[in-house]
């Protein structure tokens, strides 16, 4: 049986890590290899880097980082935050990546998802989108508004309509960050992840509010998440990557015991 | 120095991941795309991610079909991984295409009535061994390895079948194997602690059965 996924994402900014809540007001953390590898050998499932830098010199730091992880990590990491061309996804990959995850530039050109996908292969190929519950309209009939820039333009654009299109497009995987929630540790949008799970055929990562153990129950069962990110609860040190997943195992959620 | 292992170039993918993986585990990984190379290889692995339809055509346009079945007859070890795997069997229903037939049987999509099983299967599942193998001896029951897959293999006879995982309710061949192939349709470079004690197994492996 598939194990439910326990995924620590890393906010990287100039090569350091870093934690923003409600995507401002961003911390410092340290450097996300030496806590990536950390995870790994706690039994985490599955890592994400974002880029959260702006420039080109600063995407060389980016590349050092994917490289040095590479070396390191020897489970799947994706990697997001300014891939706006085939090539910006294919030299992630050559650098060690498994999967890249596009945002906003995919949003501002559908297409992008199709060139990468056929680039590097579907599965590989994932969509990020940043969702704001807003009240429902005719542009958004679900209530909840694909956001970009890191959640500073709203753009009119119906979530659950842009993930049905994204995987249309060829989008492997879904990851669906709430920007309500983010940082918040009050727990997951439940609402927004199982409507998008329900909508969509390929698997949803759920991402944004979890602040403790039972938050990732509640998104893996009733928001029907296939994998569960954490990133806050982890880098503050407030629980460790074992004992999330010892907590889900006891619940009766399929995790990765033996690693 | 360590055994030497050569990897396939078809551009199908991350293959600094399996290179990497090899080294970390005291292997000497050179990646070639040259069929003289592939031939002359003393391990070879197979890896691929993508299509099988774009990966066909692609090794047929570099003459690395026929050097991947060159090099299997000669009984040297060799390793295929995910979509290196689907393509050693003779058919695959992804694009109705035919394959290299190094091991009698087909792949076919899984299907599934239930929506909330998504295909591609994304994540980590067990491998439970399903008959006795050099390579496997040590891999622990119960233990999880990461897949990436929307097909699975088939083979036709059932003691090519060196492994089995159970996706929704579907039970398919998660290793399969003959002779001096060993192919497993996990990622064995990103499985983690377990991935890299079989792919350090491979670097010793003499190419047997048992």
């Amino acid at each position: 049986m598939l194990s439910k996924r326990v995924v620590a994402c890393l906010d990287v900014k100039n090569g350091e890590l870093s934690k923003g809540v409600q995507f401002v007001a961003t911390e410092m953390l340290g450097d996300p290899v030496a806590k990536a590898k950390a995870y790994y050998e706690d039994g985490l499932d599955e890592l994400v880097f974002y880029d959260i830098t702006a420039s080109s010199d600063e995407r060389n730091i980016m590349l050092d980082v994917v490289q040095k992880v590479a070396q390191e990590i020897f489970i799947p990491f994706s990697v997001g935050g300014g891939i706006r061309t085939r090539e910006d996804a294919a030299g992630l990959l050559m650098a060690g990546a498994e999967k890249i995850s596009l945002n906003s530039a995919a949003v501002l050109r559908p297409e992008l998802i199709k060139e990468c996908a056929q680039a590097i292969g579907t599965q590989n190929t994932v969509l990020s989108m940043d969702v704001r519950a807003v009240t429902k309209n005719t542009a958004c009939p679900s209530g909840y508004e694909v956001v970009i820039n890191g959640g500073r333009k709203a753009m009119g654009i119906d979530a659950i309509q842009w993930a049905r299109k994204a995987c249309a497009l060829g989008a492997g995987e879904v990851v669906v960050n709430s920007i309500d929630a983010d940082g918040m540790k009050q727990g997951y949008e439940i609402k927004l992840t199982r409507m998008v799970a329900e909508a969509i055929s390929v698997p949803v990562v759920a991402s944004g509010g979890a602040g403790t153990p039972a938050h990732l129950q509640s998104v893996l069962t009733e928001g029907k998440a296939d994998a569960a990110l954490v990133a806050s609860m982890v880098h503050y040190g407030d629980y460790r990557v074992l004992d999330i997943k010892q907590y889900l195992h006891d619940q009766g959620i399929k995790v990765r015991m033996n690693y | 120095m360590g055994p030497s292992v050569t990897i396939v170039d078809y551009d199908a993918g991350n293959l600094r991941s399996v290179q990497r993986a090899c080294e970390a585990v005291g292997l000497r990984a050179k990646i070639s795309g040259d069929p003289e190379v592939v031939k002359r290889a003393d391990r070879l692995i197979f890896p691929g991610v993508g299509t099988a339809e774009t990966a066909m055509v692609t090794l047929a346009r570099l003459g690395l079909d026929e050097a991947v079945v060159t090099f299997f007859k000669t009984g040297r070890p060799l390793l295929g991984i995910c979509l290196g795997l689907q393509i050693l069997l003779e058919h695959t229903e992804e694009g109705d295409r035919d394959c290299l037939g190094i091991i009698p049987g087909r792949c076919k999509r899984f299907e599934f009535g239930d929506p909330d099983l998504k295909v591609p299967q994304i994540g980590w599942n067990e491998v439970s061994q399903s008959a006795d193998h050099a390579l496997l001896t040590g891999v622990p029951a119960g233990a999880e390895f990461y897949f990436v897959h929307s097909y699975f293999a088939m083979p036709d006879k059932a003691s090519h079948v060196l492994a089995e995982t159970t996706f929704g309710d579907r039970t398919f061949a998660s290793v399969i194997g003959r002779d001096n192939v060993f192919a497993t349709q996990f990622h064995l470079e990103k499985s983690g602690r377990f991935g890299l004690d079989l792919l350090a197994a491979f670097g010793q492996w003499d190419g047997a059965v048992c």
